[in-house]
């Protein structure tokens, strides 16, 4: 049966240009610029300093207390600084900055492609090796991962949910991944699952990526207690509380988290970051990456080393069109346009979209005519059109009471709105306000 | 990259829905029941229909450029609607004079003195027709037989309306059964063939309308069939109570402008309820005041009066009809 979430949604076009196109391997570049902070949390602290020699998977930062993640070098090379720079969001944040040399790895990493399928971690070495290897989740949020892993006290998992949606339109690294390296996630996920002592799990894909449902399908005969789940397509899907709805029918409380249901998501491209850390002994060093867009020349799927400048990655791809507009890292959706291409990218990038000049700006906002599209296609059950002019006019209160913390910003509203409202931007603004009056109210 | 390059928020994709698309999907699912409306009442309807267009877009631009001193929106289709939407509610045999103060009080007083598109609290075409109404009650019910007088207009010849007979006749004491001789079979009504308001005689075009309009996602159904339903239940049930002194449901569904107001005025976006359970009641509350007004008002027809006060509880029901959150009903441990 194909499932689906039943509240809201939108179709925007699915432009899944890559998808045909097998994953590259890139070069290393000569410079990598290692942002300490590319996860949710707590950056990481360096270790290293102006001057020191790194080789590939050493580590160079170590995560901060719980939520945070370790930083491994990605390349083996000279540190020349350690710098305030620009990251996708516009700020400047700390970041190592490394000469690349010869190619080494650090001695006990297995880079062949045996597949290694016999598990002979416990649950609590997988967890701690998982912290150890720095992976945080590769669906874009890069919340680190063994907080993932390690359920709360007087909590339960019983479902893992493996996350091979990819609901953004244009990226297909997750799609990729899972027709090259099934087998290795699979055994990420079985890894996940000893890890949670759970005893199923459902990968949810939808159904535009006919080939990765087969494909799986076919590998998962060897393996017990993992089935896909097929999804229709809608956006958002991806998103955790969407996806468990989609495939338990469970509702994440409103200001809860996804374990109260007993369900724990993660994504295909952290199930198998998963299995290279605890199989073949890999930190987290490199993803895969879409490159893609109208008017680029090769729409692809790079295997990228973390740290690489985007401006490499489009290079590879047949370099920046001629009308370009925007470029945005991450989907169309949920994606942040950039203001450089020398920013590098992140163990949460998942794609770099262009998008041409024509389609790089809104069409200027008109009246609200209270078409009620935006409250029909929230897939939290939020009135859009109410939370954005109470943003607007400045009634925090009523942001707050109307449930303001529960948007998650998909996009869905903007996207949707005849009149081309900013509705996001204005919730946005809403959100952040009420969050900084709840932490006041607090202390 | 040596040229600049575009740094907004998310999304980047829009959709290509946009006002004036939706404005004009409404016009289109407007006229098969304007060609019906040609067909029976000839040049009558044309004229009236042309003179409320012209006379709606004209204020809209007027008042926009010299009074409120704003950029004159007048091609985003809005304006067109109500033009469109007043004429239909207005007898094919309307002095032109009265057809351009209709306008004028449906732009000018329902829509312009709020703030244009998007904040007028009554429905404008509407607003416009119930001022008629009230004013002139004379012209604004004399109704033009069907197919008779297709080459007159001012001058055409006129009739009761099915509702008005109908009435008209339960209060002089004749039972329904005998009242059905009066007025054209059913199938006729449902084709249109009645003396009435111009648009709202057909009820097959006004459905097929809806129906497109639903298709496209212009409109839900909800408004519309918890209107049609609140009507056929509460007529239905005082019809089987007493069905000598009553009209049957059918009837009440297929006269007057109900259908013409369930789909395409109760529907307007900036009138009516955000949710859906907003709407049922919206709707609900539409189908009750039209009945009440139909039998016990003074009235033959109540459906205007019954949208322009259920209008007026919209932002009530907005406030306190939310939709059902997202993780707020949670029925499990």
């Amino acid at each position: 049966m194909i499932l689906t979430f039943p509240k809201g949604g939108v179709h925007p076009p699915d432009n899944k240009l890559s998808a045909g196109s097998p994953i590259q391997v890139l070069p290393v570049p000569g410079t990598v610029t290692i942002p300490l902070s590319q996860h949710l949390g707590a950056p990481a602290e360096p270790l290293v300093k102006k001057g020191d020699s790194v080789i590939t998977g050493q580590l160079i930062a170590k995560g901060c207390g719980f939520i945070s993640a370790n930083i491994h070098s990605s390349v083996t090379g000279t540190v020349a600084r350690i710098d305030r720079l620009p990251d996708s969001s516009g700020y400047r944040r700390l970041m190592v900055v490394i000469n690349t040399g010869k190619d080494d790895w650090q001695e006990g990493i297995d880079t062949s492609p045996r597949i290694i399928k016999n598990i002979t971690a416990t649950g609590g070495e997988i967890i701690k090796k998982t912290l150890a290897a720095g992976i945080v989740g590769l669906g874009g949020a890069a919340f680190p991962s063994h907080v993932k892993l390690s359920v709360p006290k007087g909590k339960k998992a019983d479902i893992l949910i493996i996350n091979g949606v990819e609901c953004e339109p244009c990226l297909t690294s997750d799609h990729r991944l899972m027709l090259e390296k099934g087998e290795e996630m699979i055994i990420g996920i079985q890894l996940i699952m000893k890890a949670l002592d759970v005893k199923k799990a459902v990968i949810g894909i939808e159904n535009n990526k006919p080939d990765a449902i087969k494909h799986l399908n076919s590998i998962l005969k060897e393996y017990e207690g993992v089935t896909v789940q097929p999804l229709k397509v809608k956006y958002p899907q991806g998103a955790e509380k969407q996806l468990i709805k989609a495939v338990t029918g469970r509702e994440v409380p409103s200001g809860k988290l996804p374990i109260e249901t007993g369900a724990v998501v993660h994504n295909v491209g952290t199930a198998f970051a998963i299995y290279e850390a605890i199989q073949k002994n890999k930190p987290l060093i490199e993803r895969v990456i879409t490159v893609t867009g109208k008017n680029v020349a090769n729409p692809s799927n790079f295997l990228v080393r973390i740290g690489t400048p985007v401006a490499s990655l489009i290079e590879a791809a047949g370099g920046v069109p001629e009308d370009t507009g925007k470029v945005v890292n991450g989907g169309p959706m949920m994606g942040k346009a950039l203001n450089s291409l020398d920013i590098p990218v992140t163990k949460g990038t998942s794609g770099i979209l262009l998008i041409p000049e024509s389609e790089s700006s809104r069409r200027p906002a008109e009246n609200c005519i209270r078409c009620a599209r935006c409250v029909s296609i929230c897939p939290m059950g939020l009135e859009p059109y109410l939370l954005s002019a109470a943003s607007e006019n400045k009634k925090w209160e009523m942001v707050e009471s109307e449930h303001v913390l529960d948007c998650m910003e998909c996009g869905s509203c903007s996207y949707i709105c005849p009149s081309a409202r900013p509705l996001l931007d204005y919730i946005r603004l809403g959100k952040s306000t009420v969050s900084h009056i709840i932490r006041a109210r607090k202390q | 990259m040596d040229k600049l390059i575009t740094v907004s928020p998310s999304p980047h994709y829009y959709g290509n829905e946009d006002v004036k698309k939706l404005m004009y999907g409404v016009v289109y699912a407007l006229l098969p029941a304007l060609l019906v409306s040609v067909y029976f009442f000839g040049i009558g309807a044309i004229i009236v229909t042309g003179i409320s267009i012209v006379s709606c877009m004209a204020f809209e631009y007027l008042i926009q450029k010299h009074l409120l001193k704003t950029k004159p929106s007048v091609t985003d289709g809005s304006a067109l609607v109500t033009g469109l939407l007043l004429a239909f509610n207005l007898p094919s045999n309307l002095p032109w004079w009265i057809i351009v103060i209709g306008a004028l009080v449906a732009i000018g007083v329902g829509k312009m003195t709020f703030g244009g598109l998007g904040n007028n609290p009554f429905n404008p075409a509407l607003v416009g027709r119930v001022f008629l109404l009230v004013s002139f009650p004379v012209q604004m019910t004399s109704w033009p037989a069907p197919v008779v007088s297709r080459l007159r207009y001012a001058d055409a010849e006129t009739g009761a309306t099915p509702l008005g007979v109908v009435k008209e006749g339960l209060e002089a004491g004749v039972p329904f059964s005998r009242l059905l001789d009066q007025i054209p079979g059913y199938l006729e009504l449902f084709a249109g063939y009645m003396p009435g308001s111009l648009g709202e005689i057909s009820a097959v075009a006004l459905i097929a309308g809806g129906i497109f309009m639903i298709a496209r996602k212009i409109i839900t159904w909800h408004i519309p069939v918890s209107i049609l339903l609140t009507v056929f239940v509460f007529t239905g049930i005082i019809w089987l109570i007493n069905p000598y002194d009553n009209a049957d449901p059918v009837f009440h569904l297929l006269s007057g402008g109900l259908m013409l107001g369930a789909i395409y005025m109760a529907t307007d976006y900036v009138t009516s309820p955000m949710t859906p359970r907003g709407m049922w009641i919206f709707g609900t509350g539409i189908g009750i005041i039209t009945v009440a007004i139909r039998l016990f008002g003074a009235y033959p027809e109540g459906v205007s009066f019954a949208i322009l006060i259920m209008n007026a509880f919209v932002p009530l029901i907005n406030k306190y009809v939310k939709p059902v959150r997202f993780g707020e009903e949670v029925k499990y441990g």
